[in-house]
């Protein structure tokens, strides 16, 4: 009977095993990857006297294919970027040429916000490419979350580790710093606006913020459209498509 | 007998004589000073390039262009054995590049990071101040330029962000150890400079490399794929601007060189409307017109020797003060991307100072050889009644 008693104690009051953490990122994947889906953002750039707003329409099959359009304001209106696997391109108007973003030049920001080409080119489930430690448990805002420690288990990834604050609900990492190998912070996210689309919990407004950039005030992602699971015919992706 | 009638009426003309001296003697110093600025331009952009990128020569990567940064990440593999042992017996340096960001006071700040052999005395870059650092973050050397951009200071600190051979983004606290003055911009402005072993630790680059600088004492001949660039391929860039300009400084030449013969050409001209009467009766007396032409000739020839003489007793020395001490220049010229000294010293090389003095003299005889020429057109009778014909 008491050894019954220490077993039930330790299973509800013990920090979740491994086995918990594997399942919390894998809900985690969930919620944040699907199939396909089309999105219409705004982002907004908030700089050190004023904000700029840039409005998008994406296009993403899984985690190798995505289509961005940008529709305004009329000075971005007409770039677009397009990701097959791990390669960027992109499309300004203005100079009617395609660039290939590779390299050094991943780090560089998107549009001069807080997110670079490489945030935008990493989507791969994070059950697949990082291992999960638990830290603790930590109330925001009276809700429950994970701390959990991220660790890259393949080479060549931007940010190789990470920690997430995961809300013990929604299973989104509410709060998520990104670090360097060397362990020094280079970004940190948030998100909020969740709301129950389908079957998951998806987040509508995320803030990105450069860490290293003391002058940053971060960049906001407003998503003001989402449909999951839709039809994206194969032509989206076409490298052509960037010229129309 | 001409020479004599020549001096006499130099000397008899006064004023007017020595004024015409003393422009073609200006503009004579003006030529000598432009070609010697020039010259000296030219020499000291070549021996400050040699002296802190060049040295005897270097051994490239097969994939490095210093012109691309995007090449810099697939510019480098393990420094070849031959290599090797001469920068072990200090008679090399390596240097591995890649693309950086640095944050000072949290602005992104765009770099070329380069590790360097410290111990080096090929090039003078001041790489053994890096030595005398004890501290636990990355030691940097910059250049007053970047220093002045930047905003950094000896003992600042600031985050470096890199990505390492497995395409990792990593960050780190560097640390401003000393900062070098030199007139080279291409050392100085977006460059940061660090001990080549820790640049390979942080990149994943151990005992790696991207081009070895050799000593100007040696000559080796290959290095495995590594391409051996000589100092005549790596000073091409800069003698191609330099050839580039050549157009601009014959320019100005041609500018002094015409205001000087001008000049000369109006005085003799002059002279001879001035003149007609004696004319006449020189030739009247017997004066056959070719001596006539050649007094004037002579008078030319000796308004440029004249105008030599007094280049040199008026202006030699203010040449060799600035050959000596050379002449400040008003603006920093390194902002605009030229090896430029803050003082730059003149160079005379002998045949420019003969050149000068030779086409001066060629240019003023014809100027007075041509004006008197109309004389041998006149008649004896007409130039005595001043009459012109």
């Amino acid at each position: 009977m008491i050894k019954f008693f220490i077993f039930f104690i330790s299973v509800i009051f013990s920090e979740p095993n491994d086995q918990i953490i594997d399942e919390i990122v894998k809900k985690m994947d969930m919620n944040l990857n699907s199939e396909n889906r089309v999105i219409k953002s705004k982002m907004i750039i908030h700089g050190r006297r004023t904000s700029r707003t840039i409005e998008s329409k994406s296009w993403i099959v899984g985690i190798n294919k995505a289509f961005t359009e940008y529709l305004s304001p009329a000075r971005e209106k007409g770039s677009k970027m397009l990701k097959i696997n791990d390669k960027l391109y992109t499309f300004t108007p203005q100079t009617d040429r395609i660039i290939q973003i590779s390299g050094h030049m991943l780090r560089q920001s998107v549009m001069g916000s807080d997110m670079s080409y490489n945030d935008i080119l990493e989507d791969k489930p994070l059950n697949d490419i990082y291992t999960a430690s638990f830290e603790k448990e930590e109330i925001i805002n009276d809700r429950k979350h994970y701390v959990i420690f991220l660790k890259a288990i393949e080479e060549g990834l931007a940010y190789p580790q990470r920690r997430a604050w995961v809300d013990a609900e929604y299973f989104l990492p509410i709060k998520e710093e990104l670090y360097a190998k060397s362990g020094q912070l280079l970004k940190s996210t948030s998100m909020s606006g969740i709301r129950k689309i389908g079957e998951r919990w998806f987040p509508t407004i995320f803030v990105f913020k450069d860490e290293l950039k003391k002058t940053s005030k971060g960049t906001e992602w407003i998503i003001d459209e989402i449909e999951f699971d839709v039809d994206i015919p194969e032509s989206i992706f076409f490298k052509s498509n960037l010229r129309k | 007998m001409l020479f004599n009638i020549a001096i006499k009426n130099l000397v008899g003309a006064g004023i007017r004589t020595w004024l015409n001296v003393f422009v073609t003697s200006v503009s004579i110093f003006m030529i000598i000073f432009s070609s010697g600025m020039y010259t000296g331009m030219k020499q000291h952009a070549m021996n400050v390039s040699i002296d802190t990128e060049i040295a005897g020569g270097a051994f490239w990567h097969p994939n490095y262009d210093p012109y691309d940064p995007i090449t810099f990440e697939d510019s480098h593999s393990i420094t070849p054995s031959i290599l090797t042992e001469l920068v072990e017996s200090n008679k090399a340096l390596e240097v591995l590049v890649s693309q950086a960001s640095i944050y000072p006071d949290g602005r992104v700040v765009p770099v070329i990071m380069k590790g360097i052999t410290l111990e080096q005395e090929i090039l003078n870059i001041p790489t053994k101040e890096i030595l005398k650092y004890e501290g636990d973050n990355i030691p940097i050397l910059i250049g007053r330029g970047m220093s002045k951009y930047t905003k950094l200071n000896i003992g600042d600190t600031f985050i470096i962000r890199w990505m390492d051979d497995n395409r990792t983004y990593d960050a780190g606290l560097g640390e401003i150890v000393f900062i070098m003055d030199s007139d080279n911009f291409k050392i100085d402005f977006g460059h940061i400079w660090l001990p080549i072993e820790k640049m390979q630790k942080m990149l994943s680059m151990e005992n790696e490399s991207t081009y070895v600088v050799f000593d100007d004492n040696i000559n080796p001949h290959s290095a495995g794929d590594w391409i051996k660039r000589d100092v005549k391929y790596l000073i091409r860039d800069m003698e191609t601007i330099i050839e580039q300009d050549r157009p601009n400084a014959i320019m100005i030449y041609i500018i002094l060189l015409s205001l000087a013969a001008m000049g000369i050409f109006n005085a003799q001209t002059l002279s001879i409307f001035r003149r007609k009467k004696e004319i006449g009766t020189l030739m009247a007396l017997g004066m056959h017109k070719r001596k006539v032409v050649l007094l004037f000739t002579i008078e030319g020839a000796m308004n440029a020797i004249f105008a030599i003489i007094l280049t040199v007793l008026l202006f030699g020395p203010l040449l060799y003060y600035f050959s000596i001490y050379g002449v400040p220049l008003p603006i920093d010229y390194s902002d605009m991307g030229l090896i430029i000294a803050k003082r730059l010293i003149p160079i005379y090389s002998m045949p420019l100072l003969v050149a000068t003095a030779l086409i001066v003299f060629l240019i003023l005889l014809l100027v007075s050889y041509l004006p008197s020429r109309k004389i041998s057109k006149m008649h004896p009778v007409d130039a005595i009644r001043g009459k012109t014909t």
